[in-house]
C-alpha cells in the first residue's frame, strides 16, 4: 500500500498539496450546492463534495473508509437522489406552502441548534499537536481496524441503527405498495378477449389511422375499400373533441378525373 | 518482496510510464476488439464482416474512429450544456481508472527497474474497482438527463438501474473470493490462487460474477438500455462526434475492465495455465502479460458469443432475475462458504464438516424437487384446462393443394 501520509502527525508534502488543491474545490462545491438553481446541479456538487471527502479519508490512512464512502454515499445514496430528481422532473419548483403547522419554526430552531453544535465543535479544534495512535489503530490494516471496532465495541449501536434503517425501508415499501385486487390485464388477455367476445373481423386488431401516403396522422380516419372512412381507426376521444380531420379530402377522386 | 512493496519503490517516471502504457493498451485493444467483434459476429451469422480497409479489414475500426471524430459535434438546444459535456468525460475516466489496481504481469525488468505491471496495490483493491464503477454510472445517468429528451432519459434510467442492481450481485459474488483469499488486494488474490483457481473452487461465485458482469456493462443479452427498437440509442441518442466516441470507448474499456477483474479474481490473473508454470519465466517474466491478455480476450470472446447467440431479455424479467435469483443465491452461497471456511479454520472434525455438507446437499435437493413437482403440477393443470381454450381461426395447413388465382 502506498503511504500517502508519510510521517504520521506531520503533514507530508504530497498530502499538503492534495489538501490545498482539493479543500478549496470542496468548499466551493459545498457553497455552490446551496446556491445553484437546478436541483440536479446541486446533487452533482454534493456528490463531488462526497468524493473529495473520500479522498481526504484516503490521504489520512483510512483507505477502507474512503472507498466505502464512495461506494455507499456517492454510488448508492446520491444516485438514489439523482434518480428521484430526474423522475420528478426538471421544471418542477419547490412548493412554499406549509403543509405541517409550525414546520418553519421547528426547522429554524433545528438549523440554529445544529449550526451552534458545529461551531462549538470546530472551534475546539487545536493546531500543531502531534497525532497519536494512528499507527496502532491501523496496525492490522484499516479494514480490520474498523471491523474490530464495529463488531466488538459498537456492535449494539450498529445493530440498532441497521434494524432502524431496515424498519424504515420496509415501512416505506408497505406504504408505497398497493395490493392489486384483480390480476393485470395483459397483452395475452386482450388477445384472448378479442377472439372470445368480439367479432372475428376485429380479431387482428383495429385498423390503423391515416390515409396512406397523403395524410398519415392519428387524427384522420383510414379509408375502407368502399371509400368510406373507417370509424374504428381513430380514437373516439378525438372525434368527440372535434379534433378529427375529414378523410374525404384526401381521396384520389379529383386527380383521377383530371387525368381523364 | 510483495507487490505493494515493489510498487512503493517505483520512481515517478515509472509510475507515469505505466499509466501511459495502460491507457495506450486499452485504447489499442478497444480498436482491435471492435474489429474482432464485428468479424466474429459476422462469422457467426455467415457473413464475412469488414474486410476492405487493410489486411482482413484490420484498419476498419481505426478508419471508423477517424470518421467519428470528423463528424459535426451537436449539442441539442434543450440540453444542459455543462452536464452534457461532463457526462462522457466521467464515464471514460472512470472505466480507465479501474485498470490501476489490476496486476498485468509478475515481477519484470521495466527499463532496468524491477517492478510489476500494476499502477498501485491497494489493500482494498477490488472494492476500489467497485467504487470506480459506481462513479462511472454517473456518466450514464447524467448523459440521459442532460440530453433534454425522452429516449435518452428513459435509457439512462434503465441503464443505471440495471448497473446498480447488478453491482449488488457482483459485489456479493466477490465476498466468497475475499473469504477464501483472506484479502481484498488484487495481487494477494492472484497469489492465493497459486494451487487452484477460484473459478474451480468457488464455481457458483464465478458463474454469478460472469452473469452480472454482462449486466453491469449493458451488453447483449442485457442491452436493454440501448434497445434500438424501443429507445433509439438509449442514453447516448443525442450524442455525436467525439463525445459519442468517448461513450463508445468507455463501453469497450469497461468490458475489458470487468474481464480483467474476472481474470484476476477467478482465473489466476497473470499466472500461466496449470502445468505450464515454466512459461512464467520466459522473456524475463514479460510472458505473463501474454497469459493475462489471453484470458481477458477469452472473456471478450464470450461477450461477443453471447451477443451473437442470445435475444434481448424483457426489462421486468431481467430485473426479476437480478434481484430474485442472483442475489438470494449469492447470499445462500456466501453463508455456506463462510460456514465451511470457519469450520476448517477452527479445525472441526471431518465428520462434522461431512454432515454439514451432506445436510446442505439434502436441503438443496429437497427444494429442487419441490420446485420441479410444482412445475409438473402447473403443466398438468394447463393440460387439463385445454378444452376451455377458445377455438382460434387457425391458418390453413399448407399441405393442401393451393388454387392458382392468377391463371
Amino acid at each position: 500500500m502506498i503511504n500517502f501520509a508519510l510521517d504520521v502527525g506531520t503533514t507530508a508534502a504530497p498530502e499538503s498539496y492534495l489538501f490545498y488543491v482539493l479543500a478549496p474545490l470542496s468548499i466551493v462545491a459545498a457553497v455552490g450546492m446551496l446556491l445553484v438553481k437546478k436541483a440536479v446541479h446541486s446533487a452533482l456538487l454534493l456528490a463531488w463534495v462526497m468524493v473529495t471527502l473520500a479522498i481526504f479519508y484516503i490521504a489520512q490512512e483510512a483507505l477502507f473508509l474512503g472507498i466505502v464512502q464512495i461506494v455507499v454515499y456517492t454510488g448508492a445514496v446520491m444516485m438514489l437522489f439523482l434518480f428521484i430528481l430526474m423522475l420528478v422532473g426538471v421544471d418542477t419548483s419547490d412548493s412554499l406552502v406549509e403543509n405541517i403547522k409550525g414546520l418553519r419554526i421547528v426547522a429554524i430552531i433545528a438549523a440554529v441548534g445544529f449550526g451552534g453544535l458545529l461551531v462549538t465543535l470546530i472551534s475546539r479544534a487545536t493546531f500543531g499537536r502531534p497525532v497519536v495512535g494512528l499507527s496502532q489503530v491501523n496496525a492490522a490494516g484499516n479494514a480490520r481496524g474498523i471491523a474490530e471496532q464495529l463488531f466488538t465495541r459498537y456492535v449494539f449501536a450498529f445493530e440498532v441503527i441497521s434494524s432502524l434503517l431496515i424498519t424504515a425501508a420496509v415501512g416505506a415499501m408497505v406504504l408505497a405498495h398497493s395490493q392489486r385486487t384483480k390480476s393485470q390485464f395483459v397483452q395475452r388477455d386482450l388477445s384472448v378477449a378479442r377472439f372470445r367476445k368480439g367479432e372475428l373481423k376485429d380479431a387482428a386488431g383495429l385498423p390503423s389511422s391515416g390515409v396512406y401516403a397523403l395524410h398519415n396522422a392519428v387524427d384522420v380516419p383510414a379509408l375502407l375499400p368502399t371509400g368510406n372512412p373507417a370509424p374504428t381507426s381513430i380514437s373516439a376521444v378525438l372525434e368527440a373533441r372535434g379534433d378529427m380531420i375529414d378523410s374525404s379530402k384526401f381521396e384520389l377522386k379529383k386527380e383521377i378525373e383530371e387525368d381523364k | 518482496m510483495s507487490n505493494a512493496e515493489l510498487i512503493g519503490q517505483d520512481p515517478g517516471w515509472v509510475i507515469a510510464l505505466k499509466g501511459v502504457l495502460i491507457f495506450a493498451v486499452c485504447v489499442f485493444l478497444t480498436i482491435m476488439s471492435v474489429w474482432g467483434e464485428r468479424r466474429i459476429v459476422a462469422r457467426m451469422q455467415q457473413r464475412s464482416g469488414p474486410n476492405r480497409v487493410g489486411k482482413f479489414g484490420l484498419l476498419q475500426a481505426l478508419v471508423d474512429g477517424v470518421k467519428l471524430a470528423l463528424k459535426e459535434d451537436l449539442i441539442p438546444k434543450a440540453a444542459d450544456r455543462v452536464v452534457f459535456v461532463i457526462a462522457p468525460i466521467i464515464s471514460t475516466t472512470a472505466c480507465f481508472m479501474a485498470f490501476a489496481v489490476i496486476p498485468l504481469t509478475g515481477q519484470v525488468n521495466f527499463f532496468g527497474h524491477t517492478t510489476v505491471m500494476q499502477m498501485t496495490d491497494l489493500s482494498v483493491g477490488v472494492l476500489y474497482v467497485l467504487a470506480i464503477a459506481s462513479v462511472g454510472v454517473y456518466g450514464i445517468v447524467l448523459a440521459g438527463w442532460s440530453s433534454g429528451s425522452t429516449y435518452p432519459l428513459l435509457g439512462g434510467l434503465r441503464s443505471s438501474a440495471q448497473v446498480i442492481s447488478y453491482e449488488v450481485a457482483m459485489g456479493l459474488s466477490l465476498v466468497a473470493v475475499f473469504i477464501y483469499a483472506g484479502s481484498m488486494s488484487t495481487s494477494e488474490i492472484v497469489a492465493a490462487q497459486d494451487r487452484l483457481w477460484f473459478a474451480v473452487l468457488l464455481f457458483p461465485s464465478f458463474i454469478i460474477y460472469a452473469i452480472s458482469m454482462v449486466g453491469e456493462t449493458n451488453r447483449a443479452p442485457f442491452d436493454l438500455a440501448e434497445a434500438e427498437g424501443e429507445l433509439v440509442g438509449g442514453f447516448h441518442t443525442e450524442y455525436s462526434s467525439l463525445k459519442f466516441a468517448l461513450f463508445f470507448l468507455s463501453e469497450y474499456v469497461n468490458i475489458l475492465a470487468v474481464s480483467a477483474l474476472a481474470t484476476t479474481l477467478f482465473l489466476g490473473g497473470y499466472k500461466a495455465l496449470p502445468g505450464l508454470g515454466f512459461t512464467e519465466q520466459w522473456l524475463g517474466g514479460w510472458f505473463t502479460l501474454v497469459w493475462f491478455f489471453v484470458k481477458v480476450l477469452g472473456f471478450f470472446f464470450v461477450f461477443v458469443w453471447l451477443r451473437g447467440t442470445l435475444p434481448r431479455l424483457r426489462y421486468d424479467q431481467f430485473m426479476k432475475f437480478g434481484w430474485k435469483v442472483l442475489i438470494p443465491i449469492s447470499l445462500a452461497w456466501i453463508l455456506f462458504v463462510a460456514t465451511l471456511r470457519v469450520m476448517f479454520q477452527q479445525g472441526a472434525p471431518q465428520l462434522v464438516v461431512g454432515v454439514f455438507v451432506f445436510s446442505i446437499a439434502i436441503i438443496f435437493i429437497g427444494i429442487n424437487t419441490l420446485l420441479d413437482r410444482k412445475k409438473v403440477d402447473v403443466a398438468k393443470a394447463l393440460r387439463e384446462n385445454k378444452s376451455s381454450d377458445p377455438d382460434f381461426p387457425v391458418p390453413v395447413i399448407p399441405n393442401s393443394r393451393t388454387e392458382q388465382i392468377n391463371g
